[in-house]
C-alpha cells in the first residue's frame, strides 16, 4: 500500500497537471505540488537511501527540515545535489534522480554495509581509519567517500547567473505563517516600511495545512486575504520562494531570493538565485516550529512520517500518505491527525499516546491505545504494523501503513542563535524557547512557544505593532479574528525501547540510539563532543528534527536534566546556499576585472604578450615574426632600447596629485629623504618606509609648480600608498594644508628611454618644446600644453639611460603611441615589454617588487644613504633597531655564475663553498635573475650577509627547488656603467 | 554590519578597511621604547573599543569609530581629522 491522490481538495489545481521524471520514470503531478507530494501521489515508498548503512529512506516531514528525501535536481551541468523534495516546487518538465544508491533506488548493493553495522558505530572512523597514517588519504578517504556521501555535483560550470542585492527596511518579518502574516500587516498597515520573507512559493505557512477556520472563513482562505491586503500597501514587500539564511552584526539579515528555481531554465537575462543584504530596523522572527520524531527501533522505514507532514500532505496537497495508519503522539495535536487522516477516509488503526489521560473529545470516534507507546516499526521495504506496548507491558502489533508520529514541537530558532545567543530549556513547552535575543529581533508565534492559533495571530500582530512602533510608527488598531479555542496540552517523549532493530535520532546521518549510548560511555558527555563524535545533527539538515531528541537521550543516560545539559544553537546558513549565489556576478572576469592600459589594443596588435601585474594587464614582450623565444624578444629588445630607443607604457605605476602650501613637508615626513628642497620643474627618487621600519614602496615625486605636485608609486602599491598618505595627512598631521586625489586612471605614461629617446621627443614636439638639455635637464619635470594638450615630461630613468617619461590624458595614450611610431620609425623606435624594463633594472642594480619585499629595510637595499637625519619621518626610529643595523643581516649584492655560460634563477640560496646544507649556514637568497644580453651572461640581484665583505669572493647558489647548484662570483649590484654616463649620452 | 560615515552616511562595512587603536598618538620624533610601544604594543579590550576605520570604497575619510568589541555595536563615528 502507499499514498494516493485525494479525489478533491487542496491547493493544488487538478486543471494544471506537471510532468516530470523521477529516476527516468514518466509522471504526472499538479500545479501546486512539491516533488514529495507528487511523488507520493504516485505512490512512491523510497525517496533515498541513506548516507552510511544505505538503508531505504521515505518522507520523514514535507518542509525544509527533511532529512531524508534529498535527490538530484535536474540533470547535466544544471544538476543540484541534496535538493529536498519537500521544497522543490513541481514544473513541468522537472528531470530528478534519487542519489547514494547503486545502482539503483530498490536494489542498493550498498546495504551490505548495513549488515555490518556492528563496526560502523559512532567513532568508527577515528578507531579503525588511524593506522598507518598514510593509508588516510590515498586508501581509506576515497573508498569511504564512494560508499557514504550524498548526491554528485554536475562537474560542469552552473550555465545560470546569480545577483546579489541590498534592503532597506523597518520591519523585516521572518515567516509568512499565521503569526508572521498578523505581524507583518501590523507593521504594514501603521506605515512602516515591512518586508516579509518566506520560504515557501504560497505564503500562510500551516495556515494553508491545516482544516481550522479563523473567523468564518477557512485557514488558507484567511492566508490569501491577509496576502491581498499586505500586497495593496506599497511600503510592504513580500518575498516568497525565499530563506533568511542568516543573522550578522548590526541588524543585517541575509536572504537567498530563489528567483528561478520553479522554472526549469531561468528566462533570459533571468538570475537562478538572489542572495539579499536586508537592513532592518527592527525584525520579527516568526519561523514556526518544527515536529520532533519519537526514537524507537524501525522509526526510520518508509511510512513513518511527521504527523504534522501528514497533515500537510492531506489538507494542503491533498494526498492521503497510506491507507491504514497509526498514530503515535504525545501531544494534543498528533490527535487532530488522526481526526483529519479519518475524515479523508484512511482508515485508523489506533492513535496511541503514552499518557494515561487526554482530553475527552479527543477520543471521540477514534480507536485509542492511552498509556501506550510504539516501540517498533516493521515491515520490509515499508512500513506493514507497529508493536505497541501497552502500560500492562503486553505487546501486541497492528498492521498500518502510515505511522503518523509526534514526540511534541521545538522553535524554529536558528536565526536567533547566530549571534550567539542561547534559547532556554522549558519544562512547560518541553522545548527550547527563546532567552537573550539579538538587538531588534523579537519572537512570534510557535517559534516562541506559543501553540494555539488565537494566541499566535495576537503575538504576532502585537509583535508586528510593537516592532514598527520601536521605529517611530503610531500603532493601528488591530482586530484578532475569532478562532476556536484549543488545547495544547503535551507529554515528554522521547524514545521508546525494547523494540528489536536499530532506532535513529539522525535519520540523515545514521545516529541511533545506540552511538549516543556509546559517545556517553566513552566520556563524550558535552554536547558540542557527541555532536563531533557521532555526528548528530552535522548533516545538511543541521539536525533540525534530531538535535533536541539526541540532546533528550544524552540527558536520559546521563541522569542530568535537558536544561543542564547544552542547548542548542545554529550557524548560518539556516538552509543550504549554493556558492554560486554567494558569489552573485563576481565571476570569472567580474570576479577579478582586468585593467587594461592605454596601448593595450596597439600592443595586441603588435605582437605583444600579456602578464598580470595585479588587475593589470601589461605587455610582457613583442615577439616578432620569426622569434621563437621570449628570451630572443626580450634581449633584442634590451639591446634596441641600450643602443637606439624603446618605448614602454608605465600607465599602471600610482599616480598621486598632491596640492597644498604644505606638500613639500608632508612628503618630509612620508619619505625618508628630503623634498621639502625640491625645486619647482624637478622630481626626485623617493623611499617610504612603514613606521616600522621597513621599506614600504618606491617611487619619485615631480613638482610641477609651487603648490603641485605629483607622486608615482609602484603599480602593485598604488591603493596602500594612497591609504597611507591620507592616515598620515588626515590622523598624523591634520595641521598640514594639502589635498591629495589619485590620478592614476586619468593619465597615459610612457617611458622613452636609450641614446636617441631625446631625437625622439624633438621629432615627435617638432620644435613646439624645447627639449635641450639646458631646458630640460636630468630630473627635470615639466608640464607643457602641445596645441591644446596637456602634457607632462619628466627626465626619469629606470633603464640607465637617458629617458623621458611623458604623459597625456589617458583617453589620448592610444593616439600618442600611433604617432610615437610614426615619428620614431626612422630611429628605429621599438615598443619594449616589462621583462625587458626588468632586465635593464637588474643590469644597473634598482631594486623593485622582488627586493622590496616587506622584509627589508633601506639599509639592506643599498639605499642607507637616502634617511636623512636632519628630519623625523615615518620608520625613522624603528629603523635604527640594533638588529636591523647588524652586518651579518642580508644586504644587496651582483651575483654572476664563475663559469659564463651557466644559468642561474631566483630563489637560489647562498650557502659558503663546503658548507653543510642546513638552514643555519643559510646566508641570504637571490631576489631577481635576467639574462643580460649587455654582458652576454646570466646576471642576479641578491640578498646575502655581511655583503660588504664579500666582494669577489665565491658562493654556492643552491637551489633544489629546480636542481640547480651553481658556483657564483659575489660582484657590486651595479653592472652597468656604475658611473651614470648613459644617462646624460 | 553597518558604518555611518560622517561624510557618506550609511555604509555597508564591506567598503571600509580597519586600522585599529585610534587612541594611540604618535610620539615626534620618538626613540626606543615610547615608539616601540606606538608601533606594537596594542590592548585587546572586550566591551567599546577607539578604531580607525578608513573608507576605502567611499570617501576616502579615516574615521573614529567606537564600537564594542563583544556586541560589535557601533556607538559613535566621528572624523579622525576632528578628533
Amino acid at each position: 500500500m502507499s499514498g494516493f491522490r485525494l479525489s478533491s481538495g487542496g491547493l493544488v489545481d487538478r486543471t494544471s497537471p506537471r510532468s516530470f521524471r523521477f529516476d527516468g520514470r514518466a509522471q504526472t503531478g499538479f500545479a501546486g505540488d512539491t516533488l514529495a507530494s507528487a511523488l507520493l501521489a504516485n505512490g512512491q515508498v523510497t525517496f533515498g537511501r541513506s548516507f552510511k548503512y544505505h538503508r531505504r529512506r521515505g518522507l520523514l516531514t514535507a518542509g525544509p527540515e527533511e532529512p531524508n528525501a534529498l535527490v538530484e535536481l535536474r540533470d547535466g551541468a544544471r544538476r543540484e545535489p541534496n535538493s529536498r523534495a519537500t521544497t522543490v516546487e513541481l514544473f513541468d518538465g522537472l528531470v530528478a534522480n534519487s542519489q547514494n544508491r547503486f545502482p539503483s533506488l530498490d536494489f542498493d548493493l550498498m546495504a551490505v554495509t548495513g549488515l555490518l553495522s556492528p563496526i560502523f558505530a559512532a567513532g568508527f572512523y577515528y578507531k579503525t581509519f588511524m593506522w598507518p597514517a598514510a593509508f588516510w588519504e590515498k586508501l581509506y578517504e576515497p573508498a569511504i567517500r564512494r560508499a557514504a556521501g550524498l548526491g554528485r555535483a554536475s562537474g560542469a560550470p552552473d550555465p545560470d547567473s546569480y545577483e546579489k542585492a541590498f534592503a532597506f527596511c523597518d520591519v523585516l518579518v521572518i515567516g509568512g505563517g499565521a503569526a508572521g502574516l498578523a505581524a507583518a500587516l501590523a507593521a504594514g498597515r501603521t506605515g512602516a516600511r515591512v518586508i516579509l520573507v518566506d520560504e515557501d512559493f504560497v505564503l500562510g505557512g500551516r495556515l494553508n495545512a491545516e482544516r481550522q477556520v479563523i473567523g468564518d472563513v477557512a485557514a488558507a482562505d484567511w492566508a490569501a486575504a491577509q496576502v491581498a491586503e499586505l500586497q495593496s500597501l506599497p511600503n510592504v514587500t513580500l518575498m516568497s520562494r525565499s530563506s533568511v539564511v542568516g543573522l550578522y552584526d548590526g541588524n543585517g539579515y541575509v536572504a537567498l531570493e530563489r528567483v528561478a528555481d520553479h522554472l526549469p531554465v531561468p528566462f533570459p537575462g533571468m538570475p537562478r538565485q538572489r542572495l539579499w543584504q536586508i537592513s532592518a530596523k527592527q525584525a520579527v522572527l516568526a519561523a514556526g516550529s518544527l515536529e520532533r520524531p519519537v526514537v524507537f527501533a524501525g522509526n526510520d522505514l518508509p511510512g513513518v512520517m511527521l504527523a504534522s507532514a501528514v497533515r500537510t500532505y492531506l489538507n494542503r496537497f491533498a494526498v492521503a500518505p497510506g491507507r491504514r495508519a497509526v498514530v503515535f503522539t504525545a501531544i494534543d495535536d498528533g490527535w487532530q491527525t488522526a481526526r483529519d487522516l479519518a475524515a479523508s477516509g484512511v482508515e485508523i488503526a489506533a492513535v496511541v499516546d503514552p499518557r494515561d489521560d487526554v482530553a475527552p473529545h479527543l477520543l471521540k470516534g477514534l480507536p485509542s491505545r492511552l498509556g501506550a507507546r510504539v516501540q517498533r516499526a516493521f515491515g520490509t521495504g515499508r512500513v506493514q504494523g507497529v508493536e505497541i506496548v501497552g502500560a500492562d507491558g503486553i505487546v501486541t502489533r497492528l498492521a498500518a501503513d502510515l505511522v503518523a508520529v509526534s514526540g511534541g514541537h521545538s522553535p524554529n530558532l536558528g536565526i536567533a542563535t547566530h549571534l550567539n545567543h542561547r534559547p532556554r530549556w522549558s519544562d512547560a513547552h518541553l522545548a527550547f524557547v527563546p532567552d537573550a535575543l539579538p538587538p531588534g529581533l523579537s519572537v512570534a508565534g510557535s517559534a516562541n512557544g506559543t501553540w494555539a492559533l488565537g494566541a499566535v495571530l495576537a503575538e504576532g500582530a502585537a509583535r508586528g505593532a510593537a516592532a514598527a512602533a520601536a521605529c517611530g510608527f503610531a500603532p493601528v488598531v488591530h482586530d484578532i479574528p475569532r478562532v476556536a479555542d484549543e488545547v495544547v496540552a503535551r507529554a515528554a517523549l522521547w524514545r521508546v525501547e525494547g523494540g528489536r532493530g536499530k532506532a535513529f535520532v539522525d535519520p540523515q546521518n545514521d545516529v541511533t540510539d545506540k552511538d549516543i549510548a556509546l559517545a556517553a560511555r566513552e566520556g563524550f558527555v558535552s554536547v558540542e563532543h557527541l555532536k563531533r563524535y557521532t555526528t548528530l545533527g552535522m548533516a545538511t539538515d543541521q539536525g533540525k528534527t534530531s538535535n533536541v531528541n539526541g540532546l533528550a537521550l544524552l540527558a536520559e543516560l546521563t541522569g542530568k536534566s535537558i536544561a543542564a545539559t547544552g542547548s542548542t544553537r545554529a550557524r548560518p546558513p539556516a538552509v543550504p546556499v549554493a556558492l554560486g549565489a554567494l558569489a552573485g556576478t563576481h565571476r570569472g572576469k567580474h570576479f577579478r576585472p582586468t585593467r587594461l592600459t592605454p596601448s593595450h589594443a596597439w600592443a595586441s596588435e603588435n605582437g605583444a604578450n600579456f602578464v598580470e601585474a595585479g588587475q593589470w594587464l601589461r605587455a610582457q614582450w613583442y615577439a616578432r615574426p620569426g622569434e621563437t623565444d621570449w628570451l630572443q624578444s626580450v634581449s633584442r629588445e634590451v639591446s634596441a632600447v641600450r643602443d637606439g630607443v624603446g618605448f614602454c607604457d608605465v600607465s599602471t605605476l600610482g599616480k598621486i596629485a598632491l596640492e597644498g602650501p604644505d606638500v613639500g613637508a608632508f612628503l618630509d615626513r612620508v619619505y625618508c629623504n628630503t623634498f621639502s628642497t625640491l625645486a619647482e620643474g624637478k622630481a626626485r627618487y623617493g623611499l617610504m618606509l612603514r613606521e616600522d621600519g621597513f621599506v614600504m614602496d618606491d617611487g619619485t615625486v615631480a613638482r610641477l609648480d609651487a603648490r603641485r605636485y605629483v607622486m608615482s608609486t609602484t603599480t602593485a602599491n598604488a591603493a596602500k600608498v594612497m591609504q597611507h598618505l591620507e592616515f598620515c595627512h588626515q590622523v598624523l598631521w591634520p595641521e598640514l594644508d594639502l589635498a591629495m586625489s589619485s590620478i592614476t586612471e586619468q593619465w597615459a605614461q610612457f617611458s622613452i628611454a636609450g641614446p636617441k629617446s631625446k631625437l625622439l621627443l624633438e621629432a615627435l614636439f617638432d620644435g613646439a618644446v624645447d627639449v635641450s638639455d639646458a631646458a630640460f635637464p636630468y630630473m627635470g619635470a615639466r608640464e607643457v600644453l602641445v596645441g591644446k594638450l596637456p602634457v607632462r615630461l619628466f627626465r626619469l630613468s629606470f633603464s640607465g639611460e637617458r629617458a623621458y617619461e611623458i604623459a597625456v590624458p589617458a583617453n589620448r595614450g592610444a593616439a600618442l603611441v600611433v604617432e610615437l611610431m610614426r615619428v620614431g620609425a626612422p630611429l628605429g623606435l621599438v615598443p619594449y615589454g616589462t621583462e625587458a624594463l626588468g632586465v635593464m633594472r637588474i643590469e644597473k642594480g634598482h631594486v623593485a617588487g622582488n627586493e622590496i619585499n616587506g622584509q627589508t629595510v633601506a639599509r639592506d637595499l643599498g639605499l642607507g644613504k637616502m634617511m636623512s637625519q636632519k628630519k623625523d619621518y615615518v620608520g625613522r626610529a624603528m629603523a635604527q633597531r640594533p638588529a636591523l643595523l647588524a652586518p651579518e643581516r642580508p644586504t644587496l649584492a651582483g651575483f654572476v655564475a664563475v663559469d659564463p655560460a651557466e644559468r642561474f634563477s631566483g630563489g637560489a640560496h647562498f650557502l659558503a663553498p663546503g658548507a653543510v646544507v642546513a638552514p643555519e649556514n643559510d646566508l641570504g637568497f637571490m631576489t631577481s635573475v635576467a639574462f643580460s644580453p649587455s654582458l652576454n651572461r646570466w646576471i642576479g640581484l641578491g640578498l646575502i650577509a655581511n655583503a660588504g665583505e664579500r666582494l669577489g669572493q665565491r658562493v654556492r647558489g643552491y637551489d633544489p627547488m629546480r636542481g640547480r647548484d651553481t658556483l657564483l662570483e659575489v660582484v657590486s649590484p651595479v653592472f652597468l656603467d656604475p658611473e651614470g654616463a648613459r644617462l646624460h649620452a | 554590519m553597518r558604518i555611518t560615515c560622517t561624510y557618506c552616511g550609511s555604509r555597508d562595512v564591506s567598503e571600509f578597511s580597519y586600522l585599529g587603536d585610534a587612541t594611540l598618538t604618535r610620539p615626534a620624533g620618538g626613540e626606543g621604547h615610547a615608539m616601540l610601544d606606538y608601533v606594537y604594543l596594542r590592548d585587546n579590550p572586550a566591551g567599546p573599543h577607539e578604531e580607525l576605520w578608513y573608507h576605502a570604497q567611499g570617501c576616502r575619510s579615516w574615521l573614529r569609530v567606537r564600537r564594542d568589541t563583544v556586541s560589535h555595536e557601533i556607538l559613535d563615528v566621528r572624523m579622525a581629522v576632528d578628533k
